[in-house]
């Protein structure tokens, strides 16, 4: 393993404009995501980042890699451009619930289908912080936003399920709370042959907590860890239990053919025709 | 490869001189009436070890050709009216990264859903304002099949040359003509290549840098060198910016990298214009009917010549110009399969000198040779 990591070799020292609120996840998550790269010793050259819009789509800009700040949802499809024309190189999607599960979970779903060995890392904070706080997809019952101003009464994705059922070869979901486990679950997903869906569960304590009577930024964070339930501890809990609970771990893990590679061995087989 | 001559329809030929100019990644959707050329890229593009993908929408298709683009290989989508909607989104990402990238549209009737299978030329305006934004673009008007070879090819050179979306315009009448073509060996067309930017030892990549000229010099991923693009008003470095001069200068440059070398670009038939009195001017498959309306009209003893356009954006305004200061010609007639578009643009030109008909048609047939003889000769 990789040694001591300096975050500045990663980080873009000529361009530092940090879009993002003191104390929002974002931050956590792309240090796990660096600590991944720096221990799997994959080179910066080798890996193109691609995001979309809202707070998760700026980290493409913070970080010393070949990045795409893209359309909102869009970030799978541009992606899958890049990887389908360099199938040798890491292509990494960062995006939250408002960009993969609703205006672009129809790329995210396809890349899922596909499995094209893209590492999607879906920044699930349950809200679309950027613009000020409205409801997502991922939004519980009952929180207060600025579009659900009497409590959200509309039904919610599971992005582990969403993934699954629509193919993804590698699945897992963690919380910001462990950011070891997530630069394993995030190292797990770059090595994976495939493609493979990382949920990071997150926190925006200035568009969705302090809406919701969590007075401190700790008291959303305490929020999260309450609602989660690591893999082996739900397993031994009742259903009843588990009623409002969110499951974090590794949920899928297979082998598939992968779309490139499928691809460029039907190119040799034509080759000379 | 030899010289290939055989029956093709237009879609076919785009397919076929997009590969032939380099083109090595496309992504697109079904649509008719260009789905031939996705079609045709499916079988030819994995014999070249060129990226094919058949992507879950348009919005998705011109988003992976733009990705594709930044890798360093030359790349292309196609749709229709309905499709080039949705592609006007990631449209606008391509002309604010200055994303090489060649669009086709096959026009057919609209709005909406419109008349999938009947040729139109009423996306032609789309074409120039479909995205949000200022912002430049270059269309083509190809207006028979060999026009839909060699302007292809013209098409992948502009794209690389001004680092920008390039549109071709066909019409549903172009895409699936049949026509006997012989094709040329690839290797003599003129054909400009990409030279992907190798900064030196230190120096960091602007790929906006405003010093060399109106066209910055395109870079590529995965070179050894990392940088950064984005949908945002930004710096040379690519980063965002709020800096109000540098948004400014900027936006004027990607519109004048286009504007200041309309020379270059603008490309017009003049048919039988010396000793004409009377001009017919119009593009695509009415432009090439124009034409032998104006044999017929001649036959009758009306001298009438055809303004062509082969670039339809930036408009051949100088060009046009040109010809209606001489003051040879007693009046102009524009034909186009719509309720009226690029009229208004010759009649800014125009600015009122000649008497200025049109022949507008949108009944879902294309704008025959008979159609213009008949209207002609209601109006002059």
């Amino acid at each position: 393993m990789a040694g001591y990591i300096n975050y500045e070799y990663y980080l873009r020292q000529d361009y530092r404009n940090l879009q993002w609120c003191p104390g929002c996840g974002d931050g956590a998550i792309l240090q796990a995501f660096l600590r991944a790269v720096h221990e799997l010793e994959i080179s910066k050259d080798d890996v193109a980042v691609v995001s979309g819009i809202g707070c998760s789509g700026r980290i493409s800009g913070y970080i010393d890699f070949n990045t795409m700040h893209t359309t909102h949802g869009r970030p799978v499809a541009f992606a899958t451009g890049i990887k389908l024309a360099a199938p040798d190189k890491y292509v990494v999607v960062f995006g939250g619930d408002g960009d993969q599960t609703a205006i672009g979970g129809n790329h995210f779903i396809h890349a899922c289908r596909r499995n094209i060995d893209l590492t999607i890392i879906v920044i699930n904070n349950n809200v679309y912080g950027m613009t000020g706080g409205q409801y997502s997809p991922t939004t519980p019952n009952g929180f207060k936003t600025q579009t659900t101003p009497y409590g959200n009464y509309d039904n919610q994705f599971d992005i582990v399920k969403l993934a699954t059922g629509a193919g993804a070869t590698y699945v897992a979901r963690e919380t910001v709370l462990k950011p070891v486990i997530l630069t394993k679950y995030i190292k797990k997903a770059l090595q994976h042959k495939g493609c493979s869906v990382v949920e990071v569960i997150s926190n925006c304590h200035i568009n969705l907590g302090r809406r919701n009577k969590m007075k401190s930024p700790h008291a959303l964070l305490d929020w999260i860890k309450e609602h989660t339930v690591p893999m082996s501890k739900a397993k031994k809990m009742s259903e009843e239990e588990l009623v409002g609970k969110v499951v974090t771990g590794e949920f899928v893990e297979i082998d598939k053919p992968e779309f490139t590679e499928q691809y460029y061995k039907l190119c040799e087989s034509l080759k000379g025709e | 490869m030899s010289k290939r001559k055989g029956v093709y329809t237009g879609n076919e030929l785009i397919a076929l001189a997009a590969i032939d100019a380099g083109c090595r990644f496309y992504a697109g959707y079904p649509i008719t009436p260009s789905s031939e050329i996705m079609e045709v890229m499916s079988k030819e593009m994995p014999k070249v070890g060129g990226g094919f993908i058949q992507m879950e929408d348009e919005i998705a298709s011109m988003a992976a050709a733009i990705g594709a683009a930044w890798t360093g290989v030359k790349s292309m989508t196609a749709s229709s009216g309905p499709g080039i909607s949705l592609k006007s989104e990631n449209l606008g990402l391509a002309c604010i990264t200055e994303t090489p990238v060649v669009i086709v549209n096959i026009m057919r009737g609209g709005p909406s859903t419109g008349f999938p299978t009947a040729p139109s030329q009423s996306d032609v305006m789309q074409a120039k304002w479909g995205t949000h934004g200022d912002h430049p673009v270059i269309a083509l008007v190809p207006g028979n099949a060999k026009e839909m070879y060699y302007e292809t090819v013209r098409a992948f050179n502009l794209a690389e040359k001004f680092r920008t979306p390039v549109f071709i315009l066909g019409d549903e009448t172009l895409g699936h003509m049949n026509t006997m073509v012989e094709l040329p060996d690839p290797s003599e067309l003129e054909i400009v290549e990409r030279e992907i930017y190798q900064p030196k030892e230190g120096e960091k990549y602007k790929p906006f840098d405003m010093s060399k000229g109106d066209v910055p010099p395109m870079g590529a991923f995965f070179r050894g060198y990392r940088f950064h693009l984005t949908g945002l008003n930004h710096d040379e470095y690519g980063y965002p910016t709020i800096d109000k001069e540098m948004i400014r200068k900027q936006q004027e440059r990607m519109m004048k990298k286009v504007e200041n070398h309309a020379d270059e670009i603008v490309k017009n038939e003049l048919f039988m214009m010396d000793d004409a009195e009377y001009i017919i001017f119009a593009y695509g498959s009415t432009g090439a009917a124009s034409k032998l309306a104006a044999k017929r009209l001649r036959e009758k003893g009306k001298k009438v010549g055809v303004f062509r356009p082969i670039t339809i954006w930036p408009f051949p305004e100088k060009q046009l110009d040109e010809v209606i200061a001489t003051g040879k010609y007693k009046g102009i007639m524009v034909a186009e399969a719509n309720l009226g578009q690029i009229i208004f643009e010759v009649e800014r030109v125009n600015k009122g000198r000649l008497p200025l008909k049109d022949l507008l048609k949108v009944d879902g047939t294309p704008v025959s040779p008979t159609d213009i003889v008949t209207r002609f000769e209601e109006v002059f």
